[in-house]
């Protein structure tokens, strides 16, 4: 899938996507050290993961997002992509421990797209010192005697 | 519409599935055929990368990503040639006589269970590991539960030439873990039964499968279906469901068996589960070597589980709570962390089930009771003991109010891990273990099929998976669902002579 189809599948997405970029480095924020080819392939990554759930779905992230900016315009005047990474995150987390399962689950949802975004890339994997590999012991020099 | 005519038709290639081909497989040399639907694919060797987002969209439904109604769980089940037996990390035990006896389905009794699971267990390669190849992650638990005051004991698992890669759950890359993709199915296909990939079953009417087969799309995994892609009609003398407690109770409530079998979807449980993380002060080997080889069993005791266990940066992401800067420095720790997965043992209640929406396709009804949550809290400071126990300098609990817990308050983990701040839809739950809905006992007012996967009132029509079970197993369950398939399968061969018709070769279990 091209960078640009996967744009369009992305939940709330608009034109610039600001939106979930936003989302995205709230919950992961190495995200903001991104470059555009980065950014391509991560919101590849998630755009393909909406668009292979079911339709119900992705209405449901779709507004949530869209409520994101709603609620930060109520309360912060800004929209969601306008408030500062503090400001995003105490939202977030407000959200995130709310009585009403189906915001946390919004905020469940959206981290975890983002965070497949971010760690489902190979770069982000080697990153954190993941080094699984299919050689197994051998790619260590061998199992622990 | 494309007709075809079988005399058994197996729907699902996983354990039950598989398990049932290879014993019909024992029928096509008296004239009979016999073939098997699999909705996924068939992969290739080569194709087994590793790679977390390859390997999860080809192997799994959704991704893996399965949601419940509510959306507060994940459910993990295989969608490929072999099912979820190659997804799963091969540990192999046999269910516990007090289950069985707890079921209570007339006709079973745990010695035949565990007769037939250490058949299928041999036939697996099912073995310890030994000492030299377990990992740091694993031993690290058997030191700490030693002194925490917990029993470990190994996983004996189904593998033959692990090179211990610590991919399981992403299929192994070297072929090892001895699935039905390795055993069953390969000895049925050379029996002569038939297997069709990418054939998913639409609709079961009166001794006729309606089937669609699809094309391989680009960039996919997998060969192409050995069937023209299209719509199918199979008439079949025999109907065995193996598609797994969400696909055989959707596949047969689509259907409309729900008018004789009253009770199909219900029973549901699955072993709920999330997975705790603890760093160390220093590098352990932990993303190599076999990922699940201890465990410690609470469940009667206590109602959980714990497993070793060690997933991939986007799961390990997606299961610690929160985000951020907190978030992030965990994830930076990987090459330091431990991991405990816990499971809890739940029960058939009213209202967890399985349904179908309005296109057909599966919808799980699923809530925490009061008794799951208090098992996972439970599990979780059984592991955090565990991990400090094993020297780790902070602990991951995300049913604590700051899910990170210092060593320097290692002593108040009672407290600080509450039932009050386990919120369903902020901490991630998931489950592979998938049970119940087709449930086995004594008549349609009780269950669904009787304890050999009769279905009750319709002779033709079996099942031979996990939705069988009446409860939860408390255990990994692939061993007993083999076991049941066996049974099935038996079941089958002594009906296939009145069903359908000629001579037919009786072999015994």
């Amino acid at each position: 899938m091209s960078a640009v189809a996967a744009r369009t599948s992305l939940p709330g997405g608009g034109r610039d996507n600001a939106r979930f970029r936003a989302i995205v480095t709230t919950v992961v924020p190495e995200a903001t050290a991104l470059g555009d080819d980065e950014w391509s392939v991560a919101e590849s990554i998630i755009g393909r993961a909406v668009s292979a759930r079911p339709a119900a779905m992705r209405r449901q992230l779709g507004l949530f997002v869209r409520a994101l900016d709603l609620l930060s315009l109520v309360r912060h005047f800004h929209t969601f992509a306008g408030l500062t990474p503090g400001a995003r995150t105490e939202l977030l987390e407000r959200l995130g421990a709310s009585p009403l399962v189906a915001l946390r689950r919004g905020v469940w949802g959206v981290r975890t797209l983002a965070m497949m975004g971010y760690y489902a890339r190979p770069e982000a994997a080697k990153a954190i010192g993941y080094r699984a590999s299919p050689a197994g012991w051998a790619s260590r020099g061998g199992a622990p005697r | 519409m494309i007709e075809r005519d079988y005399d058994i038709v197996i729907i699902g290639s996983g354990a039950g599935g598989g398990t049932v081909a290879q014993e019909l497989g024992k029928l096509v040399a008296s004239g009979h055929r016999v073939l098997v639907l699999e909705q996924g694919p068939r992969l290739g060797d080569h194709e087994f990368s590793g790679n977390e987002l390859d390997m999860s969209d080809a192997l799994y439904e959704e991704g893996g990503g399965f949601l419940t109604a509510d959306g507060t769980m994940t459910l993990a089940f295989g969608r490929i040639y072999g099912g979820s037996t190659v997804v799963y990390t091969g540990t192999s035990l046999v269910a516990p006589r007090r289950v069985i006896e707890r079921w209570n389905v007339p006709g079973l009794d745990h010695a035949d269970v565990e007769r037939r699971s250490r058949r299928y267990m041999a036939e697996n390669n099912v073995h310890l590991l030994p000492d030299e190849e377990i990992n740091e992650n694993n031993r690290l638990f058997v030191t700490g539960a030693a002194v925490a005051g917990y029993r470990a004991d190994q996983f004996p698992l189904n593998v033959r030439g692990c090179r211990g890669s610590s991919l399981c759950n992403l299929g192994c890359p070297n072929a090892a873990k001895m699935g039905t993709h390795r055993v069953q199915l390969p000895a049925a296909e050379r029996l002569g039964v038939e297997v069709v990939t990418r054939a998913e079953a639409v609709r079961i009417e009166d001794r006729v499968v309606v089937v669609r087969v699809s094309a391989r799309k680009a960039n996919e995994k997998g060969a192409e279906s050995e069937w023209p892609a299209g719509n199918y009609r199979i008439r079949a003398g025999m109907v065995v469901c193996a598609g797994g407690a969400v696909g055989t109770s959707a596949l047969l409530l689509r259907s409309g068996f729900g008018r004789v079998v009253p009770r199909l979807g219900e029973r549901f449980t699955c072993h709920p589960a999330h997975i705790l993380v603890a760093e160390h002060p220093r590098e352990i080997t932990n993303d190599v070597g076999h990922p699940k080889s201890y465990f410690v069993d609470r469940a009667e005791e206590a109602g959980f589980v714990l497993e070793t266990c060690m997933y991939f940066p986007f799961v390990t992401a997606k299961n610690l709570t929160g985000f951020g800067a907190p978030h992030s420095a965990l994830m930076r720790a990987f090459p330091r962390l431990q991991m405990i997965l816990v499971l809890a043992c739940d029960r058939a209640v009213a209202g967890n089930r399985v349904t179908v929406n309005s296109a057909g396709r599966p919808v799980v009804h699923y809530r925490f009771t009061e008794e799951v949550v208090r098992s996972l809290v439970r599990a979780t400071r059984a592991s955090a003991r565990i991990f400090f126990a094993a020297g780790a300098v902070r602990v991951h609990a995300p049913s604590a109010n700051a899910p990170l817990i210092d060593r320097s308050r290692m002593h108040e983990v009672e407290t600080l891990i509450d039932e009050r701040h386990f919120q369903s839809g902020r901490i991630s739950i998931s489950a592979a273990h998938l049970m119940g809905g087709c449930a086995m006992g004594r008549n349609a007012r009780d269950s669904v099929t009787d304890s050999w996967g009769r279905v009750h009132g319709v002779p033709w029509l079996r099942v031979a998976d996990s939705s069988l079970f009446p409860n939860a197993l408390e255990i990994n369950p692939y061993v007993t669902v083999m076991a049941l398939a066996d049974r099935t399968a038996q079941a089958v061969q002594a009906d296939a002579g009145e069903l359908l018709g000629g001579r037919v070769t009786l072999t015994t279990a």
